[in-house]
């Protein structure tokens, strides 16, 4: 039964991975190029002048923020749409009348997510070398981290798509709620330059903890405490899981 | 064994609709078995719930013995159906959707594009095997959900309306593979509006109609209660109005040179020429108005026009 449930769970990832790297100029491409010009205005034109932050380089500062934001809205995007689209056209009874347990689906898809978030992370990350020396603190926190975040973020996109009615529902939450945050989470600027009470409302956005943590695999600094920072996406994945897998058992928004 | 048992299976939607009112049904093994009804009848949602695609409301379903409850991953794993819309995405080539849903049932993937490969062929789609699906014509596309639904070798196949939109020679040669299907051992279920198709492949039969089964027998027994039968007779000379015929109902003129007549279940067609004969009436050619079961299943449903309509 484990080897039949493992053939599945392969089946699904390989399906998901298949989807995006066939439209590879949908789906890399366009997240690399927007980083690119990210590096070119707020790194070197703008950067320059605004010259430190945290005691490192402004584009040193924001390079690890927006590896881990295109991360985050690729992992999101690519299992928001692959299952909205599965449920949109149908195909998604492919695997509902198969011997597929739930978590197996969940894992597959968020596998596709995680696939996606790195491949584009890894990308972007190449192209940071044309603009900023390539040093990393502590590559296992950087890889831990961005497997996390993925993890979490594929989780959520899940979670989007399975309550979607039509595509406007799938853009509304990257839209007015992950950007938002990803933007108010510590990309650009440390929140020590906020006045106190901003920093305690920013403490709330989960994406600060990812950030901060993923800056501190490369840099060795951050705002907020490497433990802290990692329990909090930790307890996120955990939330998120149970809420996935509940949501599948229960049929909601796939079955009738 | 049964290869499929349905207690008592209810089945109301969240907007009231109450689509099954406590259907009971039993297919043997190796049956090749129909299962009819008008539209909005149930048979969808009930294939849907044996399926895995629709949540019941109370019942139970067992296929091979295995409930949908409690050993849902065995009873699925028996278990295939070709639904009545597609339901393929269609921007993945041919042979990926068959060898993926290979895969969804745990079918290594050597095993998987081998059967992948014998399916294919057999249904004629072989040489677009690297098309995308989008690309298949109607025919195509049915016969692709049947090689899916086949792939992983099923005990019981289930085919909600498998020969709907496709022409009647590709329909003639669907009916010979399902039969060669039916031959090996597969235990079949056929849902279909061509009621000749079920007449012709299927040897037991249940009418569901309004959420209830109506009629739940061998097809042989159900044909017998067919009382009377709808002939089309074409004449020789021409008629100015249809003939009185004293026990003959339903006498209709086609055309001038031709007429219908019901013929009732004590009477035989030879009752019926004769009688045309002693008018002086000759009929050159004959025909069933429509198949025997057609006329069966349109007396068993039958509703007011405004009622099919609502």
């Amino acid at each position: 039964m484990l080897r039949q449930f493992w053939i599945a769970y392969l089946t699904i990832a390989r399906k998901e991975i298949m989807r995006f790297t066939r439209i590879w100029v949908q789906t890399i491409v366009p997240p690399v190029v927007m980083v690119a010009l990210y590096f070119i205005i707020f790194g070197n034109l703008i950067g320059q002048r605004i010259g430190e932050m945290d005691g490192m380089l402004y584009i040193d500062f924001i390079m690890p923020g927006l590896v881990m934001m295109s991360i985050i809205t690729n992992s999101y995007a690519n299992v928001v749409s692959s299952f909205y689209g599965a449920k949109y056209s149908r195909h998604i009874e492919e695997m509902q009348v198969a011997p597929v347990p739930n978590l197996v689906i969940l894992l597959g898809f968020v596998t596709g997510g995680v696939a996606r978030g790195l491949s584009v992370g890894v990308a972007v990350t190449l192209v940071s070398l044309l603009f900023t020396e390539f040093s990393v603190h502590s590559p296992s926190i950087v890889l831990l981290v961005a497997l996390l975040t993925s993890c979490l973020f594929a989780m959520a996109g899940l979670i989007n798509a399975i309550f979607a009615n039509s595509f406007d529902d799938i853009s509304i939450v990257p839209t007015f709620v992950l950007t938002p945050l990803t933007y108010l989470g510590g990309i650009f600027y440390s929140i020590k330059l906020l006045p106190e009470f901003w920093q305690q409302v920013s403490l709330g956005n989960p994406i600060l903890y990812m950030v901060n943590s993923f800056r501190y695999g490369f840099r060795g600094a951050s705002d907020i405490e490497l433990i802290s920072a990692l329990l909090v996406i930790l307890s996120f994945i955990a939330l998120l899981f149970v809420v996935c897998l509940v949501l599948l058992e229960r049929g909601t928004g796939i079955r009738q | 064994m049964y290869a499929l048992e349905i207690e008592n299976l209810h089945k109301t939607y969240a907007s009231g609709l109450q689509a099954l009112k406590g259907i009971d049904l039993k297919v043997e093994t190796g049956d090749f078995f129909a299962l009819l009804g008008p539209n909005g009848a149930g048979k969808s949602t009930c294939i849907g719930i044996i399926s895995g695609l629709v949540n019941k409301t109370e019942g139970s379903v067992r296929i091979f013995g295995h409930s949908i409850d409690d050993e849902f991953l065995v009873a699925k794993s028996l278990l295939g159906s070709v639904p009545q819309e597609f339901n393929f995405n269609t921007f993945e080539p041919v042979e990926e959707i068959v060898v993926n849903q290979a895969g969804y049932y745990g079918v290594p993937a050597r095993i998987a594009r081998q059967e992948t490969e014998r399916y294919l062929k057999q249904l004629g789609l072989w040489q677009h095997r690297r098309s995308q699906a989008r690309r298949l014509s109607g025919g195509m596309k049915r016969r692709l959900m049947i090689a899916r639904a086949l792939v992983h070798k099923p005990q019981l196949l289930i085919l909600d309306e498998p020969t709907a939109g496709v022409d009647i020679e590709l329909r003639r040669t669907m009916w010979n593979f399902l039969d060669q299907i039916n031959d090996q051992g597969t235990t079949i279920i056929l849902t279909t509006h061509y009621l000749e198709e079920a007449e012709r492949m299927c040897r037991n039969v249940a009418i569901i109609d309004d959420g209830s089964i109506i009629q739940n027998s061998s097809m042989k027994s159900l044909l017998k209660q067919l009382n009377s039968e709808t002939f089309v007779l074409y004449l020789r000379e021409e008629l100015a109005q249809a003939p009185q015929l004293e026990r003959f109902d339903n006498v209709v003129q086609l055309d001038q040179q031709s007429i219908e007549v019901e013929v009732p279940e004590a009477l035989s067609i030879n009752d019926l020429v004769g009688e045309l004969e002693t008018r002086g009436i000759v009929v050159e050619r004959m025909r069933n108005k429509v198949n025997r079961l057609e006329e069966l299943f349109v007396k068993m449903t039958a509703k007011p026009d405004t009622e099919k309509l609502a």
